[in-house]
């Protein structure tokens, strides 16, 4: 038999459980505020990503609130874990619309994303995604984003290596499993394909794969010019040790997901990346002062060099800045519900230009930006700009 | 004093009992007193229930150890939803369909997966069904018409949280009702005597294989009911939706309800949607005290107190209610 204490104890640890589920944490006082509020993976193995844009959308709060505000009105953050999964997305930005969301800045992945497009249009509120790459993360007309899609970056660099590099004949390695990867490899293969390039190795890799010989065996049979990686920077790390191992000397290529890769490569591994192309949005060691002012910022709070995520978070804060200075909103309009912002805000998306750490960014009425494209080369260990 | 038996009164406890479930949540929804995220999760407990009542028929009372159960809410999922993209019909009686369609292509995946490994039992069939829910997950990622890796969008919404809530909550009164029909009946008994002595079963005369088909078959038919109400949900499904983590989720469901416990496998599925976002304050270490949290509920559903407890309060209740009753009918 229980005694009266214990029996006490259940109920109080039942009703508090209910309590918590049921009515959920209390609304913050955000009167005078604009909240700004954002999902993206915390946990799981796309942490790095949403950690990255959480902390870069937090430097451009920290430094707008400290400048006063937009016309006096303050900024509010608010980031929930997605754990880049539809589900968990939508009960994140249902949370986030509980805690008195009024503009979104989220997902950071593509297939969270999408699974938001129904609730985004629903609510009618100003969205702007910093790294959604899929093109259809981005179908309502209330949606913006930072990044390039997956379509025009495959383009891009189909463009560039044939235009301006000379190659002729491609090898491939992409990743099947995921749908940035597949993205930018069909986008790729199509583009390739029209302006005459031939593919002598096309090859794929599930997403668990830790072996990647008989892949590269094939591409060491073949006469390509080049390797394409449209993948990210963790796997083409071991990929590039596993080429080296079969001594296949290509030059390397590939999109913003290699930045970063010289952190996986340590040693004498970090020469075998030397001369490696890529394309994208964002160089750390780019010499302009907006860059390195926030460069200094982040490594000063995060101990840690920002990667694109972040600094596509900071522009997004930014691009926020800009079309709330457009539609001229004052301390009295942050009363407003997050639909009838977003028919302020969404209107005024494509007239403002936002010279940000991505580029000059404008937006077509299709929600994506227009900004020019950097492609970096490694050189000596570093990351070098590259014409 | 004529006595009542409390069995013959369940149905009926159970319909009221379902009946003031939805009238609360249904009022909080409309009304808007409950929080926005928790009416969503509302509509994710439903699909969770479901899936953990049927695969608790798999698990709990046949007694075979299956962790494929993601393949079979997968096949739901994409067959009733690319019928419901390309259907024309009003939204409701789309969704209908497209739940019958989906537990009807899932019941198929079921039925071909159990009879092709009937000579299996234990560890052996638990790794074979792994195997034959990544198999899913890998086709479904290499044909076209599901759109592979990169998802099936475009799936039609039923409109208002609400009316998506009320549609799933009529199909888990549902699952609920068969399956606790079956485990009740002959068939239940039959079956529950194969997971407690396979051999004594089939020396009275009960056809293992045959059951053992039917079991797989009616839990798939389920949780691919359950894919379907997954894809009206969230309007975009991707195959990363389906790996073997959910299907382990599932069987976290079963587990923590106690096998073969119906009432124990719905109050977990519920307690295992919510927890992770209640536990939302804790940032980066959520997951971490998610599993410390599992951990500690596994040990106190077993500890003799809360079990001693349970019987009493269940006895309190059967007391109490027929206090209730008898005097009426006299």
């Amino acid at each position: 038999m229980m005694s009266m204490a214990k029996r006490l104890l259940v109920l109080t640890f039942a009703l508090v459980f209910l309590t918590l589920g049921f009515v959920g944490c209390g609304k913050k006082d955000t009167s005078g505020k604009l909240v700004i509020g954002g999902t993206g993976p915390l946990t799981g193995e796309a942490s790095t990503y949403g950690t990255s844009v959480k902390r870069g959308a937090q430097i451009a709060i920290d430094e707008i609130n400290d400048a006063g505000g937009i016309n006096g009105i303050k900024l509010e953050f608010i980031f929930e874990d997605d754990e880049a999964d539809g589900t968990k997305a939508k009960a994140a930005f249902e949370k986030l619309m509980d805690n008195g969301m009024q503009i979104f800045m989220g997902t950071v992945t593509s297939g969270a994303g999408v699974a938001l497009n129904e609730a985004i249009k629903n609510e009618g509120l100003l969205h702007v995604t910093p790294s959604a790459s899929q093109i259809e993360a981005i179908e309502n007309p209330n949606s913006f984003r930072i990044c390039f899609n997956d379509v025009d970056q495959g383009k891009a660099m189909a463009e560039y290596i044939y235009q301006k590099l000379g190659y002729k004949k491609a090898a491939i390695i992409y990743n099947q499993d995921d749908s940035y990867s597949s993205g930018l490899y069909d986008a790729f293969k199509k583009r390739w394909t029209e302006l005459g390039g031939s593919i002598s190795a096309d090859t794929s890799f599930a997403k668990a794969a830790t072996d990647f010989n008989a892949q590269l065996t094939k591409i060491a049979g073949s006469d390509a010019d080049f390797l394409f990686m449209p993948i990210y920077a963790e796997k083409a790390s071991q990929i590039i040790i596993a080429a080296n191992e079969k001594n296949i000397k290509l030059p390397l290529l590939g999109c913003d997901g290699l930045d970063g890769i010289l952190n996986y490569l340590t040693g004498d591994n970090a020469k075998l990346v030397e001369g490696l192309i890529y394309y994208t949005p964002f160089l750390a060691s780019d010499p302009s002062e907006k860059v390195q002012s926030f460069v200094a910022k982040y490594k000063a709070k995060y101990n840690l060099e920002p990667d694109q995520f972040a600094a596509d978070a900071y522009d997004a804060i930014y691009v926020i800045k800009a079309a709330i200075e457009k539609a001229g909103l004052t301390v009295e309009d942050t009363k407003l519900t997050a639909k009838e912002l977003g028919e302020k805000l969404v209107p005024v998306m494509t007239q403002i230009e936002v010279d940000g750490l991505t580029g000059k960014i404008t937006f077509s009425t299709s929600g994506e930006p227009t900004k020019s494209a950097k492609v970096a080369e490694i050189k000596d260990g570093k990351y070098v700009a590259k014409d | 004093m004529k006595r009542i038996n409390l069995k013959s009164h369940r149905n009926l406890i159970f319909v009221a009992a379902a009946i003031v479930v939805y009238a609360f949540i249904a009022y909080g929804m409309n009304s808007n007193l409950l929080p926005r995220a928790t009416q969503t999760l509302a509509i994710k407990a439903c699909y969770n229930v479901i899936l953990a009542l049927s695969l608790s028929l798999i698990v709990g009372f046949l007694g075979e150890l299956s962790l494929g159960h993601a393949g079979f809410f997968a096949l739901g999922a994409y067959s009733g939803c690319i019928f419901s993209i390309n259907s024309n019909l009003p939204i409701e009686l789309r969704f209908v369909l497209a739940a019958l369609i989906g537990g009807t292509v899932a019941a198929i995946g079921g039925f071909l997966i159990s009879s092709s490994i009937l000579r299996l039992q234990g560890d052996y069939l638990a790794i074979v069904t792994l195997a034959f829910g990544e198999i899913i997950r890998s086709f479904i990622k290499i044909i076209p018409v599901t759109g592979g890796t990169a998802g099936l969008g475009g799936i039609p919404s039923l409109g208002s949280k609400l009316k998506t809530f009320t549609f799933s909550y009529v199909f888990v009164i549902l699952t609920i009702l068969v399956i606790r029909n079956i485990v009740a009946s002959s068939h239940g008994r039959a079956i529950t005597s194969i997971r407690d002595n396979a051999i004594a079963a089939e020396s009275i005369g009960i056809n293992i294989k045959l059951y053992k088909i039917k079991v797989f078959t009616v839990g798939a038919f389920f949780a691919g009911i359950a894919g379907v109400i997954l894809g009206h949900y969230i309007n975009f499904i991707e195959p990363a939706n389906f790996n073997y983590n959910v299907s382990i989720e599932i069987l976290v469901m079963v587990v923590l309800g106690g096998m073969g416990n119906l009432l124990g496998s719905i109050i977990a599925a519920v307690v295992i949607t919510f927890l992770p976002e209640i536990l939302r304050g804790f940032d980066q270490y959520r997951l971490l005290i998610y599993a410390l949290a599992l951990i500690f509920m596994m040990l106190a559903s077993n500890s003799p107190r809360i079990i001693n407890f349970r019987v009493k309060a269940r006895e309190k209740a059967a007391g109490l209610y027929k206090k209730l009753f008898t005097r009426k009918e006299e």
